[in-house]
């Protein structure tokens, strides 16, 4: 038995400061590391994916709960610069063309989610029932989450891959992603995407958001925005 | 004190360590249910959880310091140095995991460092995700990457020393060291016999208090594999 003192190493102290270096360093590597292993823990991560429903996605809400999606009220109205304003229920949304894609979704915090599984509707198809005026240049969406909103120009709701998302994966939109409704633009980050949508304003000038009014890029391009790339 | 009790940890050192797994366990709840999906669902009251989950940061860090500076500093020190050195036998032990142990085994000590270096880089990124919401020149997007693999390894580290705490029943009597702050001496015997040595010598600091490290200072190396230790009993090397 050896006295505790006499070849005593100051290891504890020297493994704390290497995993705090360690630590504090990832903040500028983690994502390459992470690119890197993702082929290694993507089977632990599917494992996870099952065994907990988290599927990679993390829920963002601004106000105190989310909103509750009910079938017989909830009405989406698509108004300002139309001909013919429309309210559509859930059943009406539903019965319009249906458009499915498969994409990736980035968010602006750094996290991403791979072959991303949408159904609903592309914006032509919802924007000819309003017949917009030909001075609309931008849509303004507004979510039942108070007071967020945030816009598109028409050019970018036209995209081929952005449209009106009611399902995911296969199912009804949950309420955790935005039930009944939400914008899918994958060319840009998250934030662009309202969920909980109830109304659509065609308008002139294209509105600042929620997020841009805090200092977020209005035109959120994934990799050449919001100081990437 | 009793013969077949030995005082384990001071009650600086218990508040310390409830104190830090109250918070903990609050943290974890609070920060999986703005997590997962289906558990933000179940829940719903984001901006209730999110205040919770920061404010308890907050309290958290406060109240660590709020309990060194009120309780026995010099326990805590103690504790500190004794948690950074390895000798030659905590080195062997977490390779073969034979050799006696002082009051604290390498694996224990392992865990201490490990917690303290989770601790303090959980606040760190945690500040910047705080600050990143409120000003986007601060946001950080591996903060959240970090947070999150820092939830991982602690979480699996907590289930591993709740097992060995509360489950495994060779180690699950250290329970008591950390509750009632004694444990029984045969069972310091089998699992930390160079504390018992040392604590029976009365010259050991966290024995005896009042002759703090006075074993400590008079053991001096007469040979490079014997020690002389003044006043003390022989002793096997």
């Amino acid at each position: 038995m050896s006295p505790p003192d006499a070849d005593a190493r100051p290891y504890g102290r020297r493994t704390f400061l290497l995993l705090v270096a360690g630590g504090l360093s990832s903040l500028a590597w983690g994502s390459w590391a992470s690119r890197i292993l993702s082929p290694l823990t993507s089977g632990f991560t599917q494992l996870l994916a099952d065994a907990l429903p988290v599927g990679g996605w993390r829920i963002y809400t601004i106000s105190g709960s989310m909103p509750e999606f009910d079938p017989r009220t909830w009405r989406l109205e698509i108004g300002g610069l139309v001909r013919r304003p429309v309210r559509l229920g859930y059943d009406e949304l539903l019965a319009l063309p249906r458009a499915e894609q498969v994409s990736t979704f980035h968010c602006v915090t750094g996290w991403t989610v791979h072959d991303v599984h949408w159904a609903g509707v592309r914006f032509p198809d919802l924007l000819s029932l309003a017949d917009p005026l030909p001075e609309a240049r931008a849509i303004r969406f507004v979510s039942m989450e108070q007071p967020y909103e945030d816009s598109l120009t028409l050019e970018q709701a036209l995209l081929p891959d952005a449209m009106l998302a009611y399902e995911l994966g296969g199912r009804p939109l949950s309420r955790p992603h935005g039930a009944p409704a939400r914008v899918v633009i994958p060319e840009m980050y998250g934030y662009k995407g309202v969920k909980w949508l109830t109304r659509m304003e065609l308008v002139a000038d294209q509105p600042t958001g929620y997020w841009e009014r805090l200092g977020y890029d209005q035109n959120a391009w994934v990799g050449r925005s919001n100081g990437h790339g | 004190m009793d013969t077949d009790r030995l005082t384990r940890f001071t009650r600086t050192e218990r508040t310390l360590h409830w104190v830090h797994a109250a918070a903990f366990l609050v943290l974890l709840t609070t920060g999986l249910m703005l997590y997962v999906p289906s558990l933000s669902e179940l829940v719903g009251r984001r901006t209730l959880l999110k205040d919770v989950h920061v404010y308890t940061a907050v309290a958290w860090v406060a109240a660590l310091a709020l309990v060194v500076a009120a309780g026995d500093r010099r326990a805590v020190r103690r504790t500190l140095r004794e948690i950074d050195l390895f000798d030659a036998d905590d080195r062997d032990w977490l390779l073969r995991h034979g050799n006696p142990q002082g009051r604290f085994n390498a694996g224990q000590k392992l865990n201490a460092i490990l917690s303290a270096a989770f601790a303090l880089l959980f606040a760190v990124t945690g500040f910047f995700l705080w600050l990143g919401e409120r000003d986007t020149r601060f946001r950080l997007p591996n903060a959240l990457l970090v947070h999150d693999w820092l939830t991982l390894a602690s979480l699996t580290l907590f289930l591993g020393h709740l097992y060995l705490a509360v489950l495994h029943p060779k180690t699950r009597h250290a329970l008591n060291g950390m509750t009632r702050g004694w444990v029984a001496e045969d069972w310091a015997r089998a699992h930390h016999a160079k504390w018992v040595e040392q604590a029976r010598r009365g010259g050991a600091p966290w024995a005896a208090r009042a002759a703090d490290s006075q074993a400590w200072t008079t053991c001096q190396p007469s040979t490079p594999s014997h020690f002389t230790c003044p006043g003390a009993s022989p002793e096997k090397e």
